[in-house]
């Protein structure tokens, strides 16, 4: 671990794609051309423009990206709407990786996954997502349910469509929340097209969403019969230090910025549901 | 142990501040705080300072980082210099622990290197209570004001100053100053420290623990109700967090120079509305909240994650200085109440 860990380097954006009407990824890469540290999938960066703030975003990436890292961001505060509004070549400072990543490498070594994401929450998933499919003689079956409020809110429809789907052995099922033109799939809230899918009780889920699609998406699964000790999400709460010393991102004796973002969902049950 | 008149005092602290600052508790208009030592400076009889000496180590605003910004380019300027050696004097065996309680935060890794530059470069000389006050809790922690932690230990009686080195720090510190004083055994120190013994069983906390607290309690106490009524008259003034020596919140912040962006680091309070506030929303919404945050910090999350070390050393700051006198000792008892 850099032991200078507040002072950042510098990042360059060298590509921004606008996903949805407020999301936009962002490639980044250091003053050399090359990825500024490796990751695992899961783990977050520190952004920021220095006189507008500075914030913990997921890596969307994957570590088996050996170019650049990626960051889909929603414009929904003061910093996230000054990196909307930049253009490439601009510089941002970038600090990390952060937190302890989804456990790609041992809980889910040779387990069928199960990603389920809402809107923006497929942004921390995509990184692990691309890492299996870069790895898939590691993992059993893949598949990813993923769902937003229309079709124009899908993050990374261009490469669900042609990367995604186009691979065997992954399963992708998408849905929008009201019909649409032009959208001749699935119409419906997640959790509840979860339930309608009845996954197989032998998978290993990956959750990531807004916290109501969470809440509802977990008891639709467990009455499905998973436990939730077969459950991963990713959480996140204010930051400023990203090291477990600043002291505001804490849920009990847990810092979800060292000891998380990645948590299950029986390790979560041990802490107070203050998040 | 050595022994100095206290006639030749300031004789003792122009030796210490040769070679480095020297930091002692002085009367500051009415108020007892750390000032630079300069010929004159008097110590104050004051039990402990205002604020405590956590500034030291974690001042209240610290540079952390510099950018210039040209067009789209950003350059990084580490602003850090090598801190200059000081020694603090007089510090209670209340902050003295505090200090190992902050070690435990921003020593672990990633070490926090603002923090251990200070941390390296300071000598701690404790000084002994002989009149510990009615808010003073600091037994309930395992302390023992008649022999603080510390580089060095002082004891102070009428008409002299005893010390002795603890630490390589102190050692180094004692040989600079040693000159002044005479050998002398330590029956004065032992009578001392007997005496303030008896005024410690009388004070009104001397039977306080929080031990019922440090336990695996944790979810049976966080969902106690009195919590609301714990915190209902709480002001979310920020007050104790300031004043306590263990309290180590911080934010982070950019300042337009207008001629480049200072990053700096601040105190912070988990007793204001916007210290968790996030763009989607808050997670500790209400003052009941924010309130138990901070109790729950000190009693239970600290404990559970640190061997069962308490984040309070019992200085009673908070106690003296609460406006709605709301404080952890009425907090403890009452969730222990609760839990028999």
């Amino acid at each position: 671990m850099n032991t200078e860990t507040l002072i950042p380097k510098v990042g360059v954006v060298t590509d921004i794609r606008i996903d949805t009407p407020d999301v936009k990824t962002f490639r980044v890469v250091g003053l050399d051309g090359k990825k500024v540290f490796e990751h695992i999938p899961g783990q977050c960066a520190m952004l920021s423009v220095p006189g507008v703030g500075e914030g913990m975003f997921s890596i969307t990436s994957s570590p088996t990206n050996t170019e650049f890292m990626e960051f889909s961001i929603k414009k929904c505060g003061c910093l996230t709407s000054w990196l909307h509004a930049m253009e490439v070549g601009q510089q941002i400072t970038i600090r990390g990786p952060y937190g302890n990543g989804f456990p790609v490498e041992t809980a889910l070594k040779g387990k069928d996954l199960l990603f389920i994401a809402g809107g923006i929450g497929l942004a921390p998933l995509r990184s692990v997502i691309n890492y299996v499919r870069d790895k898939r003689e590691n993992y059993g079956k893949i598949q990813i349910i993923y769902g937003s409020r229309s079709k124009d809110d899908l993050v990374d429809y261009q490469e669900i469509l042609d990367e995604w789907m186009q691979d065997e052995g992954v399963e992708v099922n998408l849905t929008i929340d009201r019909e649409q033109e032009g959208w001749d799939g699935h119409v419906g809230f997640v959790p509840n097209y979860v339930k309608e899918l009845n996954p197989d009780l032998s998978k290993t889920v990956l959750m990531c969403g807004p916290p109501i699609m969470i809440k509802f998406t977990l008891a639709g699964l467990k009455e499905l019969g998973f436990q939730e000790t077969q459950v991963y999400t990713t959480m996140e709460l204010r930051m400023k230090c990203a090291i477990g010393k600043c002291g505001r991102c804490n849920i009990g004796n847990k810092y979800v910025c060292k000891d998380g973002p990645v948590f299950r969902f029986d390790e979560l049950d041990e802490l107070p549901n203050e998040y | 142990m050595l022994k100095l008149s206290l006639k030749k005092l300031d004789e003792l602290f122009a030796a210490m501040a040769q070679s480095q600052a020297l930091y002692i508790p002085a009367d500051n208009g009415g108020q007892a705080q750390y000032l630079r030592w300069a010929p004159g400076m008097k110590m104050t009889a004051a039990l402990n300072t205002v604020r405590s000496a956590k500034d030291f180590f974690f001042p209240q605003t610290e540079g952390l980082v510099n950018f210039k910004m040209t067009g789209k380019t950003i350059e990084v300027i580490d602003p850090r210099t090598e801190a200059e050696d000081f020694v603090v004097f007089g510090v209670r065996a209340c902050d003295a622990r505090s200090f190992s309680i902050l070690d435990k935060v921003f020593l672990v890794d990633p070490v926090d290197t603002y923090y251990q530059n200070r941390r390296e470069h300071g000598t701690i000389v404790t000084m002994a209570c002989r009149q510990p006050e009615e808010t003073c809790f600091c037994t309930s922690f395992g302390i023992d004001p008649t022999h603080p932690e510390g580089d060095a230990v002082c004891w102070m009686t009428d008409d002299a100053l005893y010390f002795e080195a603890v630490t390589p720090k102190g050692e180094a510190l004692k040989e600079k100053i040693a000159s002044l004083f005479e050998e002398s055994d330590d029956a004065a120190v032992k009578a001392q420290q007997a005496e303030t013994k008896a005024v410690l069983d009388r004070l009104p906390l001397h039977t306080f623990t929080a031990e019922p607290l440090g336990g695996d309690v944790l979810m049976k106490v966080f969902d106690s109700p009195s919590w609301k009524s714990l915190s209902e008259a709480c002001l979310g003034c920020g007050t104790c967090t300031f004043v306590c020596p263990t309290c180590q919140c911080y934010d982070v912040r950019d300042f337009d120079t207008g001629n480049g962006i200072q990053r700096f680091r601040c105190w912070d309070s988990c007793m204001y509305s916007d210290f968790t506030l996030m763009a989607h929303g808050n997670s500790r919404n209400s003052q009941v909240e924010r309130f138990r945050q901070r109790f729950m910090h000190k009693l239970v999350y600290f404990p559970a994650n640190n061997d069962g070390e308490y984040g309070c050393v019992g200085c009673g700051r908070c106690l003296a200085k609460c406006p709605i006198s709301m404080n952890i000792v009425k907090v403890a008892k009452c969730l222990e109440g609760e839990l028999k």
